[in-house]
């Protein structure tokens, strides 16, 4: 076995993100230059979870403008549950006025019935 | 300070000034993750606005079961996703890269400290110099610590695409970084 060989194994052995045999395995810790490489990777993640601390500045407008976007969202569904309840509002009108009228309909169709019965 | 699970708590009944609060204090680390992510500050202004937007819309389904910042981290990658992908497709001039943050008071470092924020500063450039699909994943592992199913979901691939992507990127940073360092002792 050559460095060559695994040397593609070692970006994801570095932190147990890959396993590997145990021929492998064995290799890669008696290997000069795969020691080599590891620690370096070793050091690459130690130096990119740093970088998690350090802060890029935003512009002094961008949280006024987060914020103005946000609430111009909360208005627009203000408006959107108002017009969705009118709406609610007005079928239930119209489905309440079309059950009136057949109520009154059958009443009148029955009362006409009784009256030619009789 | 007012505690965040409150916030979060009256948020989720509905109250905009807890969520406003909320965006207060978490929107520095929020715009930092979309500027590492879309290497461009005028498009992490927009990603930030996007992330806030939905998880505003959103803020119901939160359960708690992660902190409120990485909830937010992944709300940014994916609106971050999205982002570079229709930049992509409309945008041809090269993006502004190297943004990264400079030491204010870089003289006032003990020497160990110095060599560390150079370091700091170089793995930002290789950083910034990745492709975004590499970049992504790297920074969402290595920088901020999501898990793989997380980052899979939030770019939409799948896990073994995010290892592949971020062995691959890790690949790259140790090839810029070791270069770097052969060329500048050759100087």
């Amino acid at each position: 076995m050559r460095f060559e060989d695994v040397a593609d194994l070692l970006p994801g052995l570095v932190d147990g993100t890959i396993r590997v045999d145990e021929r492998t395995q064995e290799f890669i810790e008696s290997d000069l230059r795969c020691q080599a490489e590891l620690a370096r990777y070793r050091k690459l993640l130690r130096t990119l979870e740093a970088l998690r601390t350090r802060y890029f500045e935003p512009s002094p407008g961008l949280l006024a403008a987060t914020l103005a976007a946000i609430a111009e969202e909360g208005e627009r569904r203000v408006v959107h549950s108002i017009i969705t309840g009118r709406r609610l509002a007005y079928a239930g009108a119209a489905l309440g006025g079309v059950a009136a009228a057949g109520a009154a309909a059958a009443a009148v169709i029955l009362a006409r019935r009784r009256v030619l019965a009789s | 300070m007012v505690d965040q699970a409150e916030l979060i708590s009256a948020a989720q009944a509905g109250d905009r000034s807890a969520f406003d609060e909320l965006v207060r204090q978490t929107y520095v680390d929020t715009y930092t993750l979309a500027v590492r992510l879309c290497s461009d500050e005028e498009d992490a202004r927009d990603v930030v606005q996007d992330a806030y937007l939905r998880a505003w819309k959103s803020i119901g389904r939160f359960r708690g079961d992660a902190a409120f910042s990485t909830w937010m981290y992944r709300i940014t990658a994916n609106c971050a996703s999205t982002f570079v992908a229709k930049r992509r497709r409309l945008r041809t001039e090269p993006l502004l890269t190297h943004l990264e943050p400079a030491d204010p008071h870089p003289e006032s470092q003990p020497e160990g400290m110095l060599e560390s924020s150079m370091e700091l500063d170089s793995v930002g450039r290789a950083l910034a110099d990745l492709t975004p699909r590499l970049r992504a994943v790297v920074v969402l592992k290595d920088v901020y610590g999501l898990p793989h199913e997380a980052i899979a979901e939030e770019l939409g691939i799948s896990v073994s695409a995010a290892k592949v992507r971020l062995h691959r990127g890790r690949r790259r940073l140790r090839d810029a970084l070791y270069e770097e360092t052969r060329s500048s002792r050759a100087v």
